[in-house]
């Protein structure tokens, strides 16, 4: 690690901290990337690879709008992290389907999106109501038990891995220096921000971005801010890989450009228990094989279970600190599919040192708002 | 590339790609293919490159062949049955609609 | 024993569940039964016996004289199964191990769970990884595999062949095979240390059973067979099956062979996917370079729930494993209320002095046999994982661009460990290539992080296992 002080430091290198360490770095500033080990908590390493808008927002308008953004943005932030990093990272905007197994889902589905799309000042999405007829003709491999769906042209998946390997790429390309190992114990401000490590050593920055997930918990307060996140749990099941024969992505069943076929997701709370249970895979399996009856005869072959990183809303936390300015807070759930407004709108907003009106809304005083 | 190094009577005869071939009771289909002298059983579903039996116990992978339409099997823990269709070749497994 | 044929005839709870009916599983699940305990003994192969004693319960005449008198030591342990009332099923995987819902237990295409109030792991040995170039080549196959094949089917190699590696268990297929008269071509020797005849004479070990029989049949083979000692370089070639052997050695000029089948081995490491999956620590154990559960003298993990015998705790051979399988029932017994403890200790200590000569060889045949560092880390070229075709130079570059930190961001970086063998091919290869590169001990790296199912499991049959409201109220959220 050198010693010579950054210009902004990273703590997190998930899809956000190596998302913004990208462009910020591009922009033409030193940054430090920090990162722990091997450690079995990292959310990037957990997602289900959506790049995804329908649905989203329902209540929350500049969550909607935020998630339309940066679905707008996908495919030039793909281009340019591709360039740096010479590996393609698969990205596929086909559009989307959620898939109604009951009438209730069905009625769900619909009514979420009829509503998000009548909230004032929505950014409207297209979207389909399709019967079952319809979804048999654009999914012939569906099952008769899928009685309907929704469809969004803007939704679309990604390879997770490979972006999570690209935007390394491409940081270090840029001159980002990477830091692993290096877990932060705390946070001093004198003029610039020094990051002490548990190792001992240190490192300086003029400003610096907690992107470090469900830690941001216990460093955000080292600069005056209160990020309230807690863990929820997911589980995936993976299958073996198998010949193509599902090109959209369905909110909770993709097939990977791999061949592999990702059948999600459970929202548990569980607390930091990452441990996959039998009950929720056999809810997975069953839901898989109802809409894909095909994949009744396809092996599983691995599970895991990821903590999503969640706010007490759902929603993200953007921030600057009021008391110390240059320090910044960036956390949710949906790292994939934020990570170009976070590398086209935050990180730029970031190195102006003044985040847009529009992201007032993810600041932390709304969980301290009193019941009227 | 495999004999018998003691003859014995338990004739099981299964079908191979087709083909009816003998082999016999005890034997996995791993070993009957081997006993066949065939050496590779599959190809991969990332280079398409042809792999066979390699640990016989399990745990490798490689031995991968549809058994009575059942597809990814493992050869090595699968043990003959009289009458067995066996097909060999696949790289990813078929998702039959 | 009462076998069980399929897995509805299984209670819904036992005391004691042993997963693997190798020596180890074999002696724990009739100790256990025969001190009074419930036991269910689980395997997935169709006979017990495990790898060791594969295929004993119909061995020939013929196959017993070239297999050996070690081979019919497992007639005691099976015949100890016979009698004893524990309930055996065959043909079945444990894929999972829950703390709530019990063992996961997979049959034919159907699953079920039964809850056992402990359980222990046998599941044994596996082959070391052995990354050589065209490793993966049809025709390429382990020692082991070659004595399943002897023990289960009386095959053995037809035509040109070579064995290569290092390892008591290679020279004893070479002596094997010389019995069935198909000797190989060659034995390409990959160990630094060249076996027992290169160290100083070494008291324990001269004391223990293992010395008198393995100097003897060193020797043997090595008048048979042409041995090729001080490789450092190997490689199986061919277009898209093997053809040929190549090989450099110390000292000597380069070589190569044609052959049809490469029997490749260098030693066995435990089989740690089922307990590492179930929660149980792991440490790296620099004597037998390879990752095993943390276990006290009983085999009591770091679940409370689970104890591991026989070669899945520590490479120790089939002797040692029947003893620890014992111990490992006693423990259970007494911790489940059946004996007193100090009843528990008094019966284990005749079991204990047993052990002592063998575990006396084991420290010496680790070091004879060490497999070099050569072997243990890949070339370039070769691949590392089979399942995802994965090469050492990939690593590599991940680890001098990405400095990943452990297995598990390797995983995320390249796929390395993501298939179907879920890292026991590569595992040890990819944490040893890490503390290289690092300059660490393998120990400060760690191994995969490892899930059930620990065996892949079809879509369909998760699909009918049980769950509660709350299961799915999580996932369809309504």
């Amino acid at each position: 690690m050198t010693q010579r002080p950054f210009d902004f430091a990273i703590i997190g290198a998930g899809l956000v901290g190596s998302a913004m360490a990208h462009a910020i770095s591009k922009g033409g500033h030193r940054v430090g990337l920090f990162d722990e080990g091997d450690h079995p908590y990292r959310a990037s390493s957990g997602n289900f690879a959506l790049v995804w808008l329908q649905g989203k927002g329902l209540g929350m308008t500049p969550y909607a709008n935020w998630s339309r953004e940066s679905v707008d943005l996908w495919r030039e932030f793909a281009d340019d992290v591709e360039e740096d990093a010479r590996m393609d990272v698969a990205l596929r905007q086909p559009g989307g389907f959620q898939l109604a197994l009951s009438d209730m889902e069905m009625e769900r589905l619909c009514s979420t999106a009829g509503a998000i799309n009548a909230q004032p000042g929505v950014t409207r999405y297209g979207y389909e109501v399709l019967d079952a007829d319809e979804v048999r003709r654009r999914l012939p491999a569906v099952g008769p038990g899928v009685i309907g769906a929704t469809y969004c042209s803007l939704d679309g998946h990604v390879n997770a891995l490979r972006l999570y390997q690209a935007l390394h790429r491409a940081a270090i390309a840029r001159g980002v220096e990477y830091i692993p190992r290096h877990r932060v114990e705390r946070i001093e401000h004198s003029g610039a921000f020094r990051v002490v490590f548990a190792d001992g050593t240190a490192s300086t920055a003029e400003r610096i971005v907690l992107a470090a997930g469900l830690d941001n918990a216990r460093l955000a307060p080292m600069v005056g801010l209160d990020v309230p996140v807690r863990p929820q749990r997911g589980q995936i099941l993976v299958t073996e890989k198998v010949p193509p024969f599902l090109s959209y992505p369905v909110s909770t069943l993709r097939q990977t450009d791999e061949g592999s076929v990702m059948l999600g997701d459970s929202q548990e709370e569980a607390g930091f228990d990452d441990q996959v249970g039998p009950g929720i895979m056999s809810v997975l399996a069953d839901r898989a094989v109802r809409m894909f009856p095909a994949l009744g005869s396809v092996n599983v072959v691995r599970s895991w279970a990821c903590l999503r990183v969640l706010s007490r809303d759902g929603y993200p936390i953007y921030e600057q600190s009021p008391c110390f300015p240059g320090a910044f807070v960036a956390t949710c759930h949906s790292g994939v599919t934020l990570a170009a407004a976070h590398a086209r709108i935050l990180a730029p907003a970031i190195i102006a040192g003044t985040l847009p009106d529009r992201l007032k809304a993810f600041e932390t005083g709304r969980f301290h708002v009193s019941a009227q | 590339m495999f004999r018998r190094s003691s003859q014995e009577e338990a004739i099981v005869t299964v079908f191979v790609d087709g083909q009816p071939i003998r082999g016999r009771q005890g034997d996995s289909v791993a070993a009957l293919l081997l006993a066949n002298g065939q050496a590779a059983c599959r190809t991969t579903a990332v280079s398409g490159a042809e792999r066979g039996p390699f640990c016989m116990m399990g745990i490798c992978f490689d031995c991968l062949v549809t058994i009575d339409g059942s597809s990814n099997r493992q050869g090595c823990m699968a043990p003959l049955q009289e009458g067995m269709h066996i097909e060999t070749g696949l790289g990813k497994t078929e998702v039959r609609s | 024993m009462i076998q069980a044929v399929n897995l509805q005839q299984l209670h819904d709870a036992y005391d004691l569940a042993v997963v693997g009916a190798g020596p180890a599983g074999l002696a724990a699940a009739s100790s256990a039964a025969n001190l009074g305990l419930d036991v269910i003994l689980i395997d997935e192969n169709s006979a017990p016996g495990g790898q060791i004693y594969r295929g004993l319960g119909a061995a020939s005449v013929d196959r017993s004289r070239i297999l050996g008198a070690d081979y019919e030591k497992g007639r005691d342990l099976l015949a100890a199964l016979a009698r004893c009332d524990a309930t055996y099923i065959a043909g079945a995987v444990v894929w999972m191990i829950s703390p709530d819902a019990g063992v996961g237990i997979s049959k034919q295409g159907s699953s079920r769970f039964l809850t056992a109030r402990r359980v222990i792991l046998a599941t044994g040995a596996q082959e070391r990884p052995f990354p050589i170039l065209g490793w993966t080549l049809p025709g390429v196959m382990t020692a082991g595999a070659a004595q399943i094949l002897l023990k289960t089917s009386d095959l053995v190699p037809d035509r040109k062949f070579a064995l290569a590696g290092t390892g008591p268990l290679l020279w004893l297929l070479a002596s094997q095979l010389l019995d069935a008269g198909t000797p190989p071509a060659a034995l390409l020797e990959t160990s630094e240390r060249a076996g027992l005849r290169s160290l100083p004479p070494f008291l324990g070990f001269a004391l223990s059973p293992y010395f008198i029989k393995g100097i003897g049949l060193m020797r043997r083979v090595s008048r048979n067979i042409p041995v090729i000692r001080g490789v450092t370089e190997l490689a199986a070639e061919g277009d898209s099956r093997l053809s040929r052997v190549r090989w450099r050695r110390r000292g000597g000029k380069p070589g190569s062979l044609d052959v049809d089948t490469l029997l490749i081995h260098q030693g066995v490491v435990p089989n740690v996917n089922l307990a590492a999956a179930a929660g149980c620590d792991l440490e790296w154990d620099d004597g037998q370079l390879c990752f095993r559960p943390r276990t006290d003298e009983w085999g009591r993990t770091s679940n409370a729930m689970i104890t591991v015998a026989g070669d899945g705790a520590g490479i120790m051979g089939a002797e040692i494993a029947a003893s620890l399988g014992r111990l490992a029932a006693l423990d259970c017994a007494s911790l489940l209320g059946r004996i007193a403890s100090t009843e528990r200790d008094r019966l284990s200590k005749p079991i204990r002095r047993g052990m002592r000569s063998y575990l006396r060889g084991r420290g010496f045949l680790d070091m004879a046999f060490r497999p070099s560092d050569r072997f243990r880390l890949p070339r370039p070229e070769a691949i590392v994982c089979r399942c995802e075709e994965i090469t050492g130079g990939q690593i590599q570059e991940l680890l001098a661009t990405l400095d990943a930190s452990g297995p598990n961001q390797l995983k995320t970086y390249s796929r390395c460990g993501m298939g179907p063998c879920q890292g026991r091919f590569c595992g040890l290869t990819v944490t040893e290539m890490i503390a290289r590169h690092r300059g660490v001990s393998p120990s400060q790296i760690g191994y995969y992080r490892l899930r059930f199912p620990i065996k892949p499991i079809s879509v369909a049959e998760l699909a009918t296992l049980p769950c509660s409201p709350q299961d799915v109220k999580a996932v369809v959220r309504l």
